[in-house]
């Protein structure tokens, strides 16, 4: 049982409007490991976990979590299976009209009927876990950016899920909080037994926690292994991801007409 | 030629979607058994969207009667007729004025707050993570929103009804001597509890129900970005005012057109 991926995405076709953002990516998360999915911004690594998290159906292709498939659930199972997963979003998405404390308590309050008092208990714990427990009677206008990505983690860990999806965790932070998140993932991941997916194109930081890697790229799968094998690749353009240079197969230009014909078509407006 | 036939084919299409979309949102969020935090979110909205929009609708009842007392009065005593003063303004009032100009008030203070509030919610992915943690926002930010506005409009234009006569006392007997006792013995006689005040409270719920549903769709189906969300504030407001003075005309026609 132990040894079943805990989700398997099975040759998964997305498109929006035109242009088509996956074509045929197939994915097996193993159980109790991180697991990171990296690749160049705009390669639709968030909707691969609103795809995974049911949110949006794909085009063709199945998400088998636990052997469940995500897509043909109804709508009332599809909730009871989400309650098995935790997701930290981007933003944080903290609701904004309650403070930090009934933040974290949310997901207990509405799943669960465990007195007040326990409730009290479960997310003082959390809190404790992400080291904002002196923060809890703040709103979430008041938390920095790194604050508030702890406290929603506080609260996607708040129902003990069996798998936690973070969507692009180290975003947009300063050098201490950054660290400080790689920490808490590593160790929540180890000690409460988690299945972790980690959505990133921070390299060095992704590589550093996870057990196994997908690089996503054009839709389709470039790349996967350990983080030492994807150093060593020598496909080029998965050696320009991961090494960090700024031009090469995957191209530094927008696509647009030669840069000297643009420049001498003097009628032409934009 | 063919592309603006295709164009105005795609626009219909469009439009039948979005209002195929808007139905199935207020079927799907509007029905269930509230529990007891329902109840608690209901009360809340209904001080966001209620009690919040008093002091704007109160203010336009009695400056709306004051000023229907005063044209009414001008035109009234030409004919000796300032004695059915109290009739004009109530009927005025109960039967138009105070459940139009009530939910156009509405949408301008609630429905465009409900909308950006929930449109900056889609935007800071407040919906979707309520969602992953397995609670449906439908339910839980939209229900409780949708029947507060409902039955906070038809609340306020009672109040809008009552300040509103009130200020045609206040201008009409106080200060241009009509007799006191013909104001209101005359609105007495001639206002009908089920055809004036019943179909006024009707139009009023009718007017909530719309006012309410387009705001919170209309903050839940926008694009969330800066721009979107004032696009869609704009047309919850646009849409709002034309569809309650639409609605007004076909519900009066239905109402009092026999009446005469």
């Amino acid at each position: 049982m132990s040894d079943t991926p805990l989700v398997v995405v099975k040759d998964l076709h997305f498109s929006r409007g035109e242009t088509s953002i996956f074509r045929g990516v197939d994915l097996r998360i193993p159980r109790g490991k991180i697991t990171a999915v990296m690749g160049p911004s705009g390669t639709g690594k968030t909707t691969l976990l609103k795809l995974i998290g049911g949110q949006l159906v794909p085009d063709a292709g199945q998400v088998l979590i636990d052997g469940a498939d995500v897509h043909a659930l109804s709508r009332k199972a599809l909730f009871t299976l989400r309650r098995r997963m935790g997701m930290l979003f981007q933003s944080g998405a903290l609701f904004s009209e309650i403070d930090v404390y009934e933040n974290v308590a949310f997901p207990l309050r509405v799943h669960t009927d465990l007195p007040d008092a326990m409730i009290r208990d479960v997310v003082l714990m959390k809190l404790e876990a992400v080291g904002l427990r002196g923060a809890r009677k703040l709103m979430p206008a008041e938390l920095s950016g790194g604050m508030a990505r702890r406290v929603a983690l506080a609260r996607a860990i708040a129902l003990d899920p069996e798998l936690i999806l973070y969507d692009e965790p180290f975003v947009g932070q300063d050098p201490i909080s950054m660290g400080v998140l790689v920490q808490l993932i590593k160790r929540l991941n180890e000690a409460l037994g988690l299945t972790s997916i980690v959505v990133s194109h921070d390299i060095k930081e992704a590589l550093s926690i996870a057990d196994y890697v997908y690089v996503i790229a054009d839709g389709e799968v470039m790349a996967h292994g350990t983080p030492d094998l994807l150093n060593v690749d020598d496909d080029p353009r998965v050696s320009q991801f991961v090494h960090g240079e700024p031009d090469g197969p995957v191209p530094f230009h927008y696509p647009a007409v030669d840069f000297l014909t643009d420049i001498l078509t003097p009628g032409a407006q934009s | 030629m063919m592309a603006r036939l295709q164009r105005l084919g795609r626009y219909g299409c469009d439009s039948l979607e979005t209002l195929g979309r808007a139905g199935l949102f207020l079927v799907q969020s509007s029905f269930g058994i509230p529990s007891r935090m329902g109840w608690y979110l209901w009360l809340r909205q209904m001080h966001f969207v209620g009690v919040l929009s008093l002091a704007i609708v109160l203010v336009s009842g009695l400056f709306i009667g004051m000023v229907l007392a005063l044209q009414g009065y001008t035109i009234l005593v030409d004919f000796g007729a300032e004695q059915a003063l109290g009739q004009m303004v109530a009927l005025s009032l109960l039967r138009e004025l105070s459940p139009v100009v009530a939910a156009l008030l509405f949408a301008g203070r609630a429905g465009s707050a409900l909308t950006a509030e929930i449109g900056l919610m889609k935007a800071t992915e407040q919906l979707t993570s309520m969602e992953m943690i397995g609670v449906d926002p439908l339910r839980r930010i939209v229900a409780p929103r949708l029947w507060a506005g409902f039955v906070a409009l038809p609340l306020l234009t009672v109040g809008f009804s009552v300040v509103g006569i009130g200020g045609g006392y206040l201008v009409g007997v106080e200060w241009l001597g009509v007799f006191e006792g013909s104001y209101w013995g005359n609105m007495q006689a001639s206002v009908s509890f089920i055809d004036d005040i019943g179909n006024g409270m009707v139009k009023s719920l009718v007017f909530a129900l719309v006012v309410t549903w387009i705001a919170v769709f209309q903050g839940y189906d926008l694009i969330p970005t800066s721009e979107g969300i004032s696009r869609a504030t704009t047309r919850t407001v646009v849409y709002s005012s034309l569809v309650v003075l639409g609605l007004d005309f076909l519900l009066t026609a239905l109402m009092f057109g026999s009446l005469s």
